[in-house]
């Protein structure tokens, strides 16, 4: 529906469905030779704050919850047994890192298919590589360094599985350490990936809906189902990406598996 | 060849790599079903590990994806 309207504001029928994710300037900051601007994608990160934070602070207080306090409250049990299945009770002290990298990613991207058409351009921060690459990189670095910390050298154990026989060891070593390094690039690209080729697709298709007039009704109905879909795959991306940072967070726990 | 031909079937080429995260995601999700029908109690507790499987397998295929998104709008 979003596409829709922002296909209307390009004028015609041109198909550029990159126009989305381009980044405009809205307060022009230079900070000696940075630019650090205030964008629409800063201005987006914002929104996904507060729509979030309002999501789970408002009407907290009763004890019968409203319907709006229970969504809080399910997305706050979810993530809370999904860190104590991966990562177990040594891992609670990462639930609220990891609740809040979930809210965050999930509400950056819903809000990038639910946007105000008429008042804002719509745009999801999550479909930019270097937005999903600092948070990807945020939780292998710190996941590495908790690792070396709290194990020492014995976090090299992690590149050695235990039970290995030694003649494998010069072939297994260099694949572990590859597994490791790429981490962060499919964690980051996985996310990226699939926002933007999704919302391209969605655009794509919305362009055949405004092309075939009134007998446009039919790619329109499938359009209906592909935005259901896209909604499924946001909320899936999310839970992905929380899982893994379980996972790369459970392996600097326990370094021997 | 023009270079701009070049690189959107370079671009169409890269993309083909999604094909194979296809059949890893059908594999995973159908294994799963399978596994989960003949012992549908101990479906829940694996349904971490078919989501981790699902998140390694989609990853490949998107490694193409994302070569032929560089050709496409980066080179």
């Amino acid at each position: 529906m979003a596409s829709t309207t922002s296909q209307g504001s390009e004028g015609g029928l041109a198909l550029d469905p990159m126009h989305q994710f381009e980044i405009s300037r809205i307060i022009p900051i230079k900070f000696g030779g940075i630019d650090a601007s205030f964008t629409n994608s800063s201005l987006w990160m914002v929104l996904t704050v507060v729509a979030v934070s309002a999501l789970l602070l408002l009407g907290t207080k009763r004890i019968v919850p409203s319907r709006l306090q229970s969504v809080g409250e399910m997305i706050y049990e979810f993530i809370s047994n999904m860190v104590r299945d991966t990562m177990g009770d040594e891992g609670r002290k990462f639930f609220p890192f990891i609740l809040t990298l979930f809210c965050f990613i999930l509400g950056a991207n819903m809000l990038g298919l639910f946007a105000l058409p008429v008042l804002l351009h719509p745009f999801t921060v999550t479909s930019h590589i270097i937005v999903t690459f600092a948070l990807a990189g945020l939780v292998w670095v710190g996941a590495t360094v908790f690792g070396f910390y709290k194990h020492g050298l014995g976090y090299l154990k992690l590149f050695a599985p235990s039970g290995t026989p030694p003649v494998m060891l010069p072939l297994l070593v260099p694949i572990e350490i590859i597994s490791y390094l790429s981490r962060p690039v499919s964690l980051s690209v996985r996310l990226f990936a699939n926002m933007m080729a999704g919302h391209t697709m969605l655009k794509v298709f919305a362009t055949f809906v405004v092309a075939l007039g009134w007998a446009g009704v039919i790619p329109l109905a499938v359009m209906v189902g592909f935005t259901g879909l896209e909604v499924l795959i946001a909320f899936l991306q999310a839970f992905v990406f929380a899982i893994l940072s379980c996972m790369y967070i459970n392996d600097a726990l326990h370094p021997s598996h | 060849m023009e270079p701009e031909a070049a690189k959107l079937i370079g671009a169409g080429i890269a993309a083909v790599a999604m094909a194979g995260a296809g059949v890893g995601i059908g594999n995973i999700f159908g294994s799963y079903l399978q596994g989960a029908l003949r012992n549908p109690a101990a479906a829940d507790s694996q349904r971490t590990n078919l989501f981790i499987g699902f998140a390694l397998a989609e990853a490949t295929g998107l490694f193409g994806l994302l070569i032929s998104f560089i050709l496409l709008f980066g080179v």
